[in-house]
């Protein structure tokens, strides 16, 4: 049972896929949005629980990633091999940028001076020591790599779409909640 | 010429009388230091003034004539970041326009144990005063004498982050207050 590819994701690899695409598309966004305001409390709280969801995100991924690779997902469907290549190419980087987004931001802000307390409770070891115009350095480079994540996520999203649109493989059936055999 | 000598004599020796009392012990700013540090969010922000003066008339030996007053320029408040500190000038924080200044004035120094005393006085920011007890370590350093200490003010008892920042879930009302201060001509330790 084992040894043969599944059909479908287990329901724990789904229900992290789900949780972590919305909470990626949400962090993303209360990034896009604080990044403007005017210095006020309001930015403030915005700012922390940036930092709290984005370093949740980051401890979800650790386990999603060790589920990964513990866990055998389904097989290939059928496609031309560049099509292949490519799904696994976008998967690798998504994973990547997993990493590196929440990574660079909890560096950034080390840098910065202000070390995260994960829900005002723990505070969390400085990736760096403060040193500002590291700091500046960094804080573009957080941005550009959250915008490659919610690019690359989009050409995955629309390779799903392509799959259950234009191919009708029924491939998205594998990553849908819900009961098995769909 | 009798009468100017006399007088002058008079002075001088009321001049004697007074000097080891208003004998002042200089502070030596290079060496002192006011830091505070407060929480925003649960995330440690400290800062420090980087001008203050201090009158420091002390013996040990006639603790009742004690006095120990402090001057604080708020406007050099140095937090970390430039936003920050623009921001602590403005009318909500520090409103240094109308209040350039926070002021220490001692009036009671209280013996506590060798080399510790209880510095009570009036604190006064932003217009508002309210009483505080300092606990003071006073250790020799060379020719120099340390006074070392540290309190907890609330924030809101001075209106400090007024408006929408009254929201202490933000930043915390307590704020303490560390200072390290370099004395001169502190006798007999």
């Amino acid at each position: 049972m084992i040894s043969a590819h599944p059909n479908r994701y287990t329901s724990t690899a789904i229900a992290l896929h789900w949780l972590l695409a919305l909470g990626i598309l949400g962090v993303f966004s209360l990034g896009l949005y604080m990044a403007d305001l005017p210095f006020s409390p309001q930015r403030v709280k915005l700012y922390n629980w940036h930092k709290w969801a984005g370093v949740t995100l980051l401890a979800l991924s650790v386990l999603r990633l060790m589920w990964r690779l513990t866990h055998r997902p389904p097989a290939d469907a059928p496609m031309p091999a560049w099509q292949q290549r490519a799904a696994h190419l976008v998967h690798r980087a998504l994973y990547l940028l997993f990493f590196a987004v929440p990574m660079m931001g909890w560096a950034y802000s080390s840098a910065a001076g202000f070390p995260i307390v994960w829900f005002g409770v723990l505070p969390l070891p400085d990736l760096l020591p403060v040193d500002k115009a590291l700091a500046e350095a960094i804080k573009p480079v957080h941005g550009w790599l959250a915008w490659a994540l919610v690019v690359i996520a989009a050409l995955h999203v629309a390779a799903a779409l392509k799959h259950q649109l234009i191919d009708r493989d029924g491939l998205i059936a594998r990553m849908w909640p819900g009961r098995a055999g769909a | 010429m009798r009468t100017p000598t006399f007088s002058t004599a008079l002075a001088l020796a009321a001049l004697l009388a007074a000097l080891p009392v208003q004998a002042q012990q200089k502070l030596v700013p290079a060496q002192s230091e006011i830091a505070f540090l407060t929480r925003q969010m649960g995330v440690p922000v400290d800062g420090r003034f980087r001008r203050f003066d201090a009158q420091v008339t002390f013996d040990p030996k006639q603790l009742t004539a004690a006095r120990i007053s402090f001057t604080i320029d708020l406007g050099s408040a140095t937090i970390g970041t430039a936003e920050t500190e623009a921001e602590l000038l403005k009318p909500d924080w520090f409103d240094t326009k109308k209040f350039p200044q926070a002021t220490f004035t001692s009036t009671a120094v209280k013996q506590v144990g060798a080399g510790k005393l209880d510095v009570t006085g009036t604190l006064s920011i932003k217009g508002s005063s309210h009483p505080v007890t300092v606990p003071v370590l006073l250790a020799p350093s060379g020719t120099f004498t340390t006074a070392t200490g540290s309190f907890t003010l609330k924030r809101l008892d001075f209106r400090i982050g007024d408006g929408d920042w009254k929201d202490t879930s933000v930043v915390a009302n307590e704020v303490q207050v560390r200072f390290k201060l370099t004395l001169t001509g502190v006798a007999g330790l």
